[in-house]
């Protein structure tokens, strides 16, 4: 059709200018009159009695406004952080809900934990005041792993929570899965960790608070992934803000990855000193407090086996895992390791039994969310290393033992034992594309070369499939979701043919800027700069549940598409009635209306005028203006899907893994801009392969404290590690949405852990090494070289 | 950050007399010391910035003698044609030292009289038997490291400069920690007519040689010739990158690399 800058054009990013030059508004640049700031005082303790804090000295200083506690907190009757997600356990009971104070009163919980607010008139001053304050403690022993936390005797996180146990959920058919097993012929075993990680977006958390006392209107500027959902959860639970007088703008955001889609205490606290003080407060968080209060990710413990029949096909799937919730419920906290992870278990595969049972637990460490992919490559990594290891245990290839059990493209739309409906998707498709690009058949010379080199060799595959598009409200509810996940847009469109549009997703480093022009420019036929697309200001979006999920695109976009759609009909009544014809005899395409069978058009811009000019204008059954809105909510998740293909070489003698390849091939629906498609994948992938060779939040077993506390201790995935990628989309169009799309923010970071693991193991394989967990480090494999060295020599 | 007063000297004697009075700390390129300073984990009253001490500079190699000023930033000696020429792998070394704007304020001096025990320069001073010149004495390399971030200067003594023997053939061969890129094991080795010195940072507390290695590679300048000296992992350092066991098999490792790369040069 000729569009430029339509669905499919690989258009440079809108929002990018401003980002490379330097000009990017983003919370740490908002500067008020009268601005005070603010830094938090933690616990450097990972579990202790809170027994009085001394903030004399402190307030002696020159410049020193306040010092503020959970005390003073509850003295002004503020609510504790609420939980976003309500669980239900095997006996039927909601899960455990301990209260979550906005900063500590009784007792500390994780190192890092706030417990005072120093406010000064500037951030020089706040710290030096914060170090004369005097908070005295009761040291508790502490408990960071979740199989200690389990124990009888182990340290209680909260004293009236038998086990440190806040749910023991479950799904799936335990009964119909026992007698898979019973009836099984092989059964493949694996235990494995799923390493913690922190997330460590570019721009740290910050917030910026202020109260107009004249017209009693509070304005918050958070780093948030969710604006509309902070205003309701701290203006309605914590702080009883009326919804009228309170605004959340969440401008430009430097990464959220998940990190920032959950309402945190501190954008909490600034707001009640701003009001409580009625002068604009500042926080912006240090990077190392980004490791000790930014929400963590992971952190699993997992034992799981595979049924199988004599030919290899599964049979049944058991996994129990125990999941890392940290020292408080976070905003979706408990979601994620159960309802974003056993309904995963399925994968691609016909596997007709699965049970998944998950005990959530609390911990002395940083509470545990949604990270990158968040649930869904915990689950591909069991299931993946689990289908690995079943096939080295049957002597079947890793490729022939996937095409055995993989759902047949034509018995979509699949419905799996463990909840989901998947409505498209071409699984055999991707592993084909996957494992000619790679070259997956000319392996055997690679590693024969690499050999003499003094290193092993090796390749590695994962399948995937993923949930996401979060989500239809009716099935979120029904899993314990406090609120709805639908989403909003409004289609603002000027008098000239301009457009605005304003959404209720928040872009932070995605490309919405473009990729949502590019939707609207190919349903109107204007250029995609003549459009601009608003976000992350509640007080001129009018609703939006924010970007997490990978749902900007399927539900935001779903939902813009129908405003768009509407702006569109009501065009067609303005140029029916100027064209003189039937309404069902206008036609709409490359931005004209026109009369079926005649040279008579119209284009857009002369009907935008018209609806703003509206001289000639059907004014008694048809109102003036061109703006519609739109609310959708998804009839299903979207199931992106793909299979993925990684090779490495590992030197024997220092056990360093080098990623020297990696194909994606990835079935994410229709794609807008393949550009950013391919950004999305890159970033994803790179988080992937850094969990796998590289990042661990490593907590001290003893005394709680991070040891992976800074970036010389916690390995971020660098450029050099990297190989280049081949990233290549393999689309089935997502079916229950009009655009065909389904997601593509997480799928790099959902099948890259259990790819590059494959391969690390493979590369060993030949040491009888059958698993190694992650991160695969050069001490790690080293040691695990070393030990099969030993065993091999015994035998 | 807390506040402190800043002087500039233009001379050593101003340096030491600055430092003398006020108490205060020297700062070269502040790559240590200021990240301290900016968690208030040290809060000193005054900082004496060397950098403008023209003494403290210069790059010069004659009589099988390189000297850096303590000066010489970590981007001059890894560009220099003066080093490239006398000592490559100490050019190497400090090319390879944390990232470009490190190298660009980092400096030798500041480096080894910090005595971080990751540090690259220690492995460097001790694999080539420099002489450490400061305002008070000359110190050998051997006796200059004395522990973790530990060294015989003393109470507001300068280093001046360093005197490096040129080597018949050295190299220097790191293994870097996947998070800070410093050191986990780094291996600086050094042949010399008179006989083979291996100089190891990272591995222990503070830089140490391996006089096993040393004397097999006097006699046999190949990797073959330590490849039955074990290390002992006992008083090596363990952290969550690097179990004490393994580091002791890297130092092995490392030093193989090191007279491989020696031996290619």
């Amino acid at each position: 059709m000729g569009n430029i800058t339509g669905i499919g054009a690989a258009i440079l990013r809108k929002e990018d200018k401003r980002f490379i030059t330097g000009r990017g508004n983003y919370v740490a640049d908002v500067k008020l009159p009268g601005m005070t700031y603010a830094v938090f005082i933690r616990s450097p303790h990972a579990h202790a009695r809170l027994l009085g804090i001394d903030a004399s000295a402190a307030l002696d200083m020159p410049g020193v406004v306040a010092v503020l506690t959970g005390a003073d907190l509850k003295a002004d009757g503020v609510g504790g952080i609420p939980c976003g997600w309500g669980i239900t356990g095997k006996d039927g009971l909601p899960m455990k809900e301990p209260p979550h104070p906005a900063m500590a009163h009784g007792k500390v919980r994780h190192v890092g934990d706030a417990v005072a607010l120093v406010v000064a008139e500037s951030v020089d001053l706040a710290r030096l005041a914060a170090d004369a304050v005097v908070v005295e403690y009761d040291v508790l022993p502490a408990v960071v792993g979740v199989i200690d936390a389990l124990m009888p005797g182990a340290p209680a996180v909260f004293e009236d929570i038998p086990d440190n146990l806040c749910c023991d959920w479950e799904i799936g058919d335990r009964a119909a899965t026992d007698a898979a097993f019973a009836s099984a012929a092989h059964v493949a075993k694996i235990n494995l960790v799923n390493n913690r990680l922190i997330g460590n977006p570019m721009e740290p958390r910050a917030a910026v608070a202020q109260y107009e006392s004249s017209t009693g209107r509070t304005t918050l500027w958070s780093t948030s992934q969710f604006p509309h959902v902070v205003k309701l959860l701290m203006g309605n639970f914590v702080l009883g803000i009326p919804q009228h007088k309170l605004r959340v703008i969440a401008p430009d955001v430097g990464g959220g990855f998940g990190v920032k889609q959950f309402h945190y205490a501190e954008e909490a606290v600034i707001t009640w000193a701003a009001r409580r003080l009625d002068v604009p407060v500042k926080w912006v968080s240090e990077r190392s407090e980004g490791f000790v209060s930014d929400a963590q990710g992971r952190d699993h413990v997992t034992e799981a086996e595979m049924a199988l029949d004599e030919t290899g096909k599964f049979l049944g799937l058991r996994v129990s895992t125990v999941a890392n919730m940290g020292g408080y419920l976070s905003t979706f906290g408990p979601n994620i390791p159960t309802n974003l992870y056993g309904p995963l278990l399925a994968g691609v595969y016909t596997t007709p039994a699965i049970y998944c049972e998950v005990k959530v637990v609390f911990t002395n460490t940083v509470p545990v969310d949604a990270y990158r992919g968040a649930g869904r490559p915990e689950a591909t990594f069991v299931l993946e290393r689990l289908v690995d290891v079943a096939a080295a245990q049957l002597g079947m290839d890793r490729v022939a033992i996937r095409r055995h059990n993989m759902i047949p493209t034509a018995a979509y739309p699949y419905q799996t034992p463990v909840m989901m409906e998947y409505d498209s998707g071409d699984p055999t498709g991707c592993l084909d594309r996957a494992l000619a690009l790679s070259d997956w058949d000319g392996f055997a010379a690679r590693r024969a070369e690499a050999a003499t080199r003094g290193r092993y060799r090796g390749i590695g595959l994962a399948t995937y499939v993923e949930a996401c598009g979060l989500a239809p409200s009716r099935i979120a509810g029904r899993l314990g979701a406090r609120g709805g996940l639908y989403e909003s847009a409004t289609v603002r469109v000027h008098a000239t043919g301009d457009v605005t549009v304003l959404i209720g997703t928040h872009c932070h480093g995605q490309g919405h800027e473009t990729t949502f022009a590019q939707i609207v420019s190919e349903k109107l036929g204007i250029p995609a700069d003549k459009i601009e697309v608003v976000f992350g200001d509640t007080d001129k979006v009018q609703f939006g549940m924010g970007t997490y999920g990978s749902r900007s695109l399927s539900v935001g976009g779903s939902a813009l598409a129908k405003s768009v759609d509407k702006v569109i009909l009501k065009g067609r009544k303005i140029a029916a009635h100027l064209l003189e014809a039937g309404e069902p005899d206008i036609e709409f395409a490359d931005g004209k209306f026109s009369v079926a069978g005649t040279d008579r058009s119209l284009k857009f811009e002369e009907i935008c005028l018209a609806a703003y000019i509206p001289h000639n204008y059907p004014l008694e059954v048809l109102e003036p203006g061109l703006e519609e809105q739109s609310f959708y909510d998804p009839v299903n998740f979207t199931f992106p899907g793909g299979a993925h293909v990684a090779e490495v070489e590992i030197e024997a003698d220092t056990g360093t893994v080098h990623l020297l390849s990696y194909v994606a091939v990835d079935d994410i629906g229709t794609v807008i801009n393949p550009m950013i498609v391919a950004g999305q994948l890159h970033g994803g992938i790179v988080q992937g392969a850094g969990q796998a060779l590289c990042e661990t939040a490593v907590y001290d077993d003893s005394s709680g404290q991070l040891l992976s506390g800074s970036f010389m201790d916690y390995a971020m995935p660098r450029a050099d590690i990297m190989p280049n990628m081949k990233i290549v989309t393999h689309s089935t169009r997502c079916t229950h949405n009009d655009l065909g799309v389904k997601g593509c923010g997480e799928v790099g970071t959902i099948g890259s852990p259990a790819t590059v693991m494959s391969a690390v193991v493979d590369a060993l394989s030949p040491l009888g090494i059958t698993h190694v967990d992650m991160p695969a480090s050069p001490n790690r494999i080293w040691r695990a070289i070393k030990a099969a060295r030993v065993a091999q020599a015994a035998e | 950050m807390h506040p402190f007063t800043y002087h500039r000297p233009a001379t050593l004697a101003d340096a030491a007399g600055l430092l003398q009075s006020t108490g205060g700390v020297g700062i070269a390129g502040g790559m240590s010391l200021l990240p301290v300073m900016k968690h208030r984990l040290a809060t000193p009253s005054a900082l004496i910035d060397l950098s403008g001490v023209a003494a403290l500079t210069g790059i010069a190699a004659a009589d099988g003698v390189l000297t850096l000023g303590a000066m010489a930033r970590h981007i001059a000696v890894a560009n220099s044609p003066v080093v490239a020429a006398s000592i490559p792998a100490l050019a190497a070394l400090a090319g390879g030292i944390g990232d470009p704007a490190v190298r660009n304020r980092g400096t030798l001096g500041g480096a080894v009289a910090n005595a971080d025990p990751s540090a690259d320069y220690p492995a460097a001073v001790v694999g080539l038997g420099a002489t450490v010149v400061t305002d008070r004495r000359e110190i050998t390399a051997d006796a200059f490291f004395t522990g973790l971030f530990a060294t015989a200067l003393e109470p507001g003594e300068l280093i001046v400069a360093i005197r490096f023997p040129v080597p018949q053939a050295a190299a220097y061969a790191k293994f870097r920690s996947q998070a800070s890129r410093y050191a986990v094991v780094g291996v600086f080795v050094a042949k010399f007519a008179n006989g083979v010195r291996v100089a190891v940072t990272g591995a222990g507390p503070s830089v140490f040689r391996v006089p096993a290695m040393e004397a097999a590679l006097s006699a046999n300048f190949d990797a073959s010739a330590i490849a039955e000296i074990a290390i002992p992992a006992d008083g090596l350092n363990g952290d969550i990158h690097a179990e004490p066991a393994y580091r002791a098999h890297l130092v092995s490792v490392m030093t193989g690399r090191a007279v491989a790369a020696a031996s290619a040069a």
